[in-house]
Order: structure tokens, then C-alpha cells, then sequence
């Protein structure tokens, strides 16, 4: 079914298109995490009021080449009495899902490894197993702040799974599906205009799963020099930087596909429909990196468990309840009364809520 | 006997030390904090340093009075002109060296230039180490960038001015030092107004600043605290005003206080200080007199016997120079009264039940140099 809109001289093999795609997955992660990395490095320089990487190549798109290949010949250190399999294993265990979950990512219409029908779920439950890695990392290298910035990025990612997976079951309501495929079909109109509320608790959440600012306590730089990565050398810390990216496009791709309508668009082929949506999501993030503090960890648990959950709750009825009592209702007229639901709701819960417990009696 | 008591759960936690610095991003230098943490909370801090004397204070004592002005460049390096002229200020007592008015003003206008610059230090590396990254410190020192042009015009120097010396200052400012200048008070205002509309009602910020990190009025007097580290603690002390030296007493300015003694309040009072350091400089250049900017004083300064005190309000606090003088061309006893370090000794009282992140916040919101603490 999924080959239907296709080209029809697509070949129809199933292992000539599990071998193409497994290729166009790995090609798209790497170039797309080095552009990232240089776009980020980039806006952020023009953010900040300075030039950012300008040397390697034009515009220094060069850079994170010239950097890959630094970190390449970099000595591999390995601190002493450290687990070492663990240590050895855990950037691969916190790389691989990164990449994983792009296999249920369309590109286009039909263009994706394996269309699941459980697609989301499938998301879902592969992304956050990069923890494990995390964890892994943070527990084998000996060294206390990685302890303390592992144990940080557990308690998160369990609080902000579940607003998360909240706020994606009212695009599943609306979308009918749980196959990606589906849900992009579903999308005549963007489903960030029927799911604001959902967008903006699924986009927070998710940046406190793959901890960018400002809920980048796991590397802390200020507090935990580098959090769990704080004794990887060399391609390792790579890999770990690695995944973070490709965690950061995973999320990208995620929201363009739940939420932006991924491939669809007028005019330009659906490729670059769905590449300039992930840039433009990936630039987002980098925006809010520059202009927002830090939370504490405190801060961070209430604003999951008092603030978005609640909200993910009470995202989930309404939309619920529009889907059972009005199910002939335009869309269209949706789009205004969940835009006064997010705004009533969002107002009114930043009164009730109070962010962290304050001092410790010690 | 069998009893029908439920059991209850005791999770038995280990308190564990954690060693933050002497190299680490946040300690501003090679500040050592011992920490003893409870999961994320901090039971108990012991400050460690040490790690970047040199020996300021015995040097000071080989040299004559004019050539430990460059020492005193190296103690607190975000300010060496506050410290060239309490230096200063402390050989004139000693030696009754009087200073010319023109050299009075210079004085003066460099020193609050100064104030501004170390404030913007300050204040954009709480901000950084508030997890803020590295936006609000670029911008401020893009600002702090304009002043050290301004020093290089007068002195040629970025970093170690030494530009300060005994009875007036080392040259005249050059001609296009004044119109530079008045450029920059133009400008600086709306800077600051820009930084305030990004920072002061952010909501991350009030979270994490607000109520943190509380130093107690009663404490802060007791420690010896002062700078804007005490004024936060809303004891109205600045010396300045308190003790005026050089021609302060002829400027119009306000001593911002804060209330609460929080992480938040030192950041304001910080950003008021530097509206007041404007204030002041605007009516400094307008009065600014000709004449000399040096008074004749002699190659090798041969002070009676005896010993002074020269202090002034520096960027971070009372910042004070003891001099003993057994009548020779060297200082027989040479002493800083360094305020950060005293600012310093309220630490532990300040972290102790707050949080890691918490601590890198207070920690960061009393401005501490290095090169000052371990002298």
C-alpha cells in the first residue's frame, strides 16, 4: 500500500528498498547532523553578536567535517577503574536509537524504511532508549559529576515521557492512526493549528528529553562540566555528540511529521518540504538555546509533573470530547476554539503553578 | 512475638564529596569548593584556595612605591584601574602627596568607566553560569569591549593598565578621548535598557535567582562583606559616601540597595550601580578642568615612617592597600584588603541547603577574581 505513491519505476524489491533506505537514512543522519551542527554553531554566532566558524570552506560549512576528522585521530582515553565495557558500550547504545527511529520517518510519500502501524509507538518506545546509553555512560566513567548528570537526565526523560506521549495521543485521536504514514495523510490542515496545546507541550517535553536548553542539565556546562560525557575522549565523546544531534533531527523530524504536515506542501518537491521544516524546527531549538537560562532540577520535575502533565491531561479530554460529540464539525472551526483552549489554559496554569521547592533544611 | 507494626521504608542516603574546580568552568579561576552533597543538595561547603598565589603582598615589599604599581594591575584583573588607584591613594597618605584637580577628575571618570566594565563582567557571567549560554555575556562584554578601547586610548593598555601613579595619573588623556567618551554615554543608557527589557522579568530567571542564596543583613555585617554583595543585604554602604576619597563628594549619585540579601537583588543592584556610574561620569566631563595631571613627586618616593590606609569602593567591594613605611624607598609592609575574599567567607552560610545549580548561581553573584583572593 505504501508503494502506491511512489514512482512507479521505484524497484519494488523488498530488499533492494530495505538496502536503499538503510543507506538514505545513514547518508541523511550524518549530513543532515553535520549541517546542524554547523548551523548551529552559526545562528548562535549571529545570536551572540560574533562570526561563528568562518575558516573551513565557504560560510565554514566545512567546520564540523574538519572537526570529525580532529576527533577522529584524538587519543582515546579510558579512566582508570572504570567499567570498561560499559564505558566501551555505552555511545553506541546512546547513537544507535538516534538513527533507529528514522525508520519509520517518511520523507515522502511512501518513502520510508518500514511503514509500522504502530509507527508512533514505535517511536516512542526507540528514542528513549538512548537513557540507557546515557545512563551507561554516566555510571561506568568513575567520575561524580557523570554520575550526577546521568542520574539528572533519568529522572527527566521518566517525568517528560509521559506529557510527551500525552500530547501526541490527541494527534493519534484526530490522525485516526498510529502509522506516520497515516498521520501526514491525515493532515489537510497542519495538526499544530488543531493540537496547539499538544505542539507546545510535546515540543517542551521533548527538549527536556534530548536536553537542550533550557533543560540541558544532564551537561550543565556551568555546573557538571559536561555531565555524563564529562570522561569521553576521542571518537567516543563523538558518537555521544553524535547522537545528541541526531536526537535533536530525530525530534525535529518527529514534530514535522506529527505536526507540520512533514512532506506535504505546495509547489517544491515533498523532500525539501520535509528537509526545510526540520531545519526550520532545529532552528527554533537553537533560538531558544540562546536566549533562555537554565532550570534547576527541581524546577525541571514541577514543570513536568505539575505543569505539563496536567495540561496534557486536559489536552486529551478536550480533544477527546471534540472527536466524540462533534464528529461531522468542520475542522476549520476547530482551529479557533483549541487556540482559545491553549491560551485559557496555558494563562490560567501559569498562575496556579509554582516552579521548585526552594532551600533544604540540612 | 510477631507485632502487626507496618515496617516503613527508610531509604538510607550517603552523603559524598564532590570536588568542584580548582578546574572547572564555573569557579571563575582555580577556586576550590569541597562540596558534601546529599543527592543534589549541598550539607556543607569548605572553600579551598590558594592555587594562584604568587606572593603579591612580599614582592610589593623588594620593589620602590612606583614599580608595585604594576602589581597591583594582577590583583583583580577585571579592574586593575580601581586597584592602581586605591594604591595609590594609600602612598599619597602615606607620603601627603597632593593630586591636581585635572588628575582628580581623570581619576574619577576612569575608575567608574571601570566600575561599568567589572559590572558587566559580573553581571553577564551570572547570567552564564545561570545556564544562560554565553548570549548575555557576549553582549556584555561587546559593551565592555567599547570601554577598553577607551583605556587603550589613555594608557595603550587592555589588560594591565598601569596607568595610575603616585600624586595624579601616568599622561594626559588624549583629544579624542572626551568625544569617545560622550559616544558612550550616549549609547551605553539604551544597552542597558536593552538588557533589562531580555533579563529583568524573565521568568527563568526570577526562579532561579529570586530568594536563593540569601545572605542575612545582620551576617553581611558581621563577615565584613561590602560592594553590592552588602548593599543587596540592603545595608546602605558605599565608600563613596561613606569616606569620600578623591572628589566624590562632589558628584550627585544614589546608592542602590537591595532587600531581600538574594542572588537576584546583587545582580540589580549591580545593573543600577552602572546607572549611577553613568550619572556620575556625565557630570564629570562637564566639569572636567585644564591643567596638570601630575603633581611633582619625586623618582623615588621616600614616605616618613609610618603607615596608611588607603581605601576606595572599588567594582567588588572596599578595596583597601595598608602601607608601612620604615622610611625607605620600598614598602616595609604591604597588605591588600582584598574584598572579595572577605565577600568569600559568607559562602558556605549561603549555600548550605540549596542545590549544585544553586550553588554555581551564588557563587557566581558575589564576582569574585581570583588574582585578588590568592594574591
Amino acid at each position: 500500500m505504501a508503494m502506491q505513491m511512489l514512482p512507479p519505476n521505484w524497484p519494488g524489491n523488498f530488499w533492494a528498498h530495505w538496502a536503499i533506505f538503510a543507506v538514505v537514512i545513514l547518508v541523511f543522519v550524518l549530513l543532515m547532523v553535520m549541517f546542524f551542527i554547523w548551523l548551529e554553531r552559526r545562528a548562535m554566532a549571529v545570536m551572540q553578536a560574533r562570526l561563528g566558524p568562518n575558516r573551513a570552506g565557504p560560510f565554514g560549512l566545512f567546520q564540523p567535517a574538519a572537526d570529525a576528522l580532529k576527533i577522529l585521530i584524538k587519543e582515546d582515553i579510558i579512566p582508570a577503574r572504570s567499567d570498561k565495557l560499559v564505558h566501551w558500550l555505552a555511545p553506541v547504545v546512546a547513537f544507535v536509537p538516534a538513527v533507529l527511529v528514522f525508520a519509520v520517518v517518511p520523507f515522502w510519500g511512501g518513502a520510508l524504511l518500514a511503514d509500522l502501524n504502530i509507527g508512533i509507538l514505535y517511536v516512542v518506545a526507540i528514542s528513549s532508549v538512548t537513557i540507557v546509553g546515557i545512563f551507561m555512560a554516566g555510571w561506568s566513567s568513575n567520575n561524580k559529576y557523570s554520575t550526577l548528570g546521568a542520574m539528572r537526565q533519568v529522572a527527566s526523560v521518566v517525568s517528560y515521557e509521559i506529557p510527551v506521549v500525552l500530547s501526541l495521543v490527541g494527534v493519534i485521536l484526530l490522525a485516526g492512526s498510529l502509522s506516520m504514514q497515516q498521520i501526514v495523510a491525515a493532515q489537510d490542515i497542519p495538526f499544530i493549528l488543531l493540537q496547539p496545546l499538544g505542539f507546545l507541550l510535546f515540543f517542551t517535553g521533548a527538549l527536556a528529553e534530548i536536553n537542550r536548553a533550557p533543560f540541558d542539565l544532564t551537561e550543565a556546562d556551568s555546573e557538571l562540566v559536561a555531565g555524563y560525557m564529562t570522561e569521553y575522549s576521542g571518537m567516543k565523546f563523538g558518537l555521544f555528540f553524535l547522537a545528541e544531534y541526531a536526537e535533536a533531527l530525530a525530534i525535529s523530524a518527529i514534530v514535522t511529521t506529527v505536526f507540520l504536515g512533514g512532506w506535504r506542501g505546495p509547489l517544491l518537491p515533498p523532500w525539501l518540504w520535509f528537509v526545510g521544516k526540520v531545519v526550520i524546527v532545529f532552528f527554533v531549538i537553537v533560538w531558544i538555546r540562546t536566549t533562555v537560562p537554565r532550570l534547576r532540577i527541581d524546577q525541571l520535575m514541577a514543570l513536568a509533573w505539575k505543569f505539563l502533565l496536567p495540561l496534557a491531561l486536559l489536552n486529551l479530554l478536550i480533544t477527546a470530547a471534540e472527536i466524540l460529540f462533534w464528529p461531522a464539525v468542520s475542522l476549520w472551526v476547530l482551529i479557533p476554539i483549541n487556540f482559545a483552549v491553549m491560551i485559557v489554559l496555558v494563562l490560567l496554569w501559569s498562575r496556579l503553578f509554582k516552579l521548585g521547592w526552594g532551600k533544604v533544611e540540612v | 512475638m510477631e507485632t502487626t507494626k507496618t515496617k516503613e521504608i527508610v531509604i538510607n542516603t550517603e552523603p559524598f564529596v564532590v570536588n568542584f574546580g580548582p578546574a572547572h568552568p564555573s569557579t571563575h579561576g582555580v577556586f576550590r569548593m569541597r562540596m558534601t552533597l546529599d543527592g543534589e543538595v549541598i550539607m556543607d561547603m569548605e572553600p579551598v584556595f590558594g592555587y594562584l598565589h604568587r606572593g603579591l603582598e612580599k614582592l610589593a615589599e623588594e620593589r620602590t612605591y612606583t614599580s608595585c604599581i604594576p602589581l597591583t594591575d594582577r590583583l583583580d584583573y577585571l579592574a586593575p584601574m580601581s586597584n592602581n588607584l586605591a594604591y595609590c591613594l594609600a602612598v599619597e597618605k602615606l607620603a601627603g602627596i597632593a593630586v591636581p584637580e585635572r588628575a582628580e577628575y581623570i581619576r574619577v571618570i576612569i575608575a567608574e568607566l571601570q566600575r561599568i566594565a567589572s559590572h558587566l563582567c559580573a553581571v553577564g557571567f551570572f547570567l552564564n553560569d545561570c545556564g544562560a549560554f554565553m548570549t548575555p555575556v557576549l553582549y556584555m562584554l561587546r559593551e565592555r569591549e567599547r570601554i577598553l578601547d577607551l583605556f587603550d586610548m589613555v594608557c595603550g593598555q587592555r589588560l594591565t593598565y598601569n596607568y595610575m601613579r603616585v600624586g595624579g595619573v601616568s599622561q594626559d588623556i588624549p583629544e579624542e578621548f572626551i568625544p569617545a567618551l560622550k559616544k558612550f554615554l550616549k549609547e551605553m543608557p539604551g544597552w542597558l535598557d536593552e538588557y533589562e527589557r531580555l533579563l529583568k522579568d524573565n521568568e527563568i530567571l526570577l526562579a532561579r535567582a529570586k530568594g536563593v542564596g540569601i545572605l542575612p543583613r545582620d551576617l553581611a555585617i558581621n563577615i565584613g562583606a561590602s560592594g553590592p554583595v552588602l548593599r543587596a543585604s540592603g545595608v546602605r554602604w558605599d565608600i563613596r559616601r561613606a569616606d569620600p576619597y578623591s572628589i566624590y563628594d562632589r558628584f550627585e549619585f544614589d546608592i542602590p540597595v537591595g532587600t531581600a540579601g538574594d542572588c537576584y537583588d546583587r545582580y540589580r543592584v549591580r545593573v543600577e550601580e552602572m546607572r549611577q556610574s553613568l550619572r556620575i561620569l556625565r557630570q564629570a566631563i562637564k566639569d572636567l578642568p585644564r591643567g596638570e595631571v601630575r603633581s611633582e613627586v619625586p623618582h623615588l618616593i621616600r614616605p616618613p615612617i609610618g603607615e596608611a590606609y588607603g581605601h576606595l569602593e572599588g567594582p567588588r567591594g572596599e578595596l583597601g592597600f595598608y602601607l608601612v613605611s620604615d622610611g625607605s624607598i620600598a614598602p616595609y609592609r604591604f597588605h591588600v584588603r582584598a574584598p572579595t575574599f572577605i565577600n568569600l567567607t559568607a559562602l558556605a552560610d549561603m549555600m548550605r541547603g540549596w542545590k549544585i545549580a544553586d550553588a554555581i548561581l551564588i557563587f557566581g553573584s558575589i564576582d569574585i577574581c581570583m588574582g585578588e583572593v590568592d594574591r
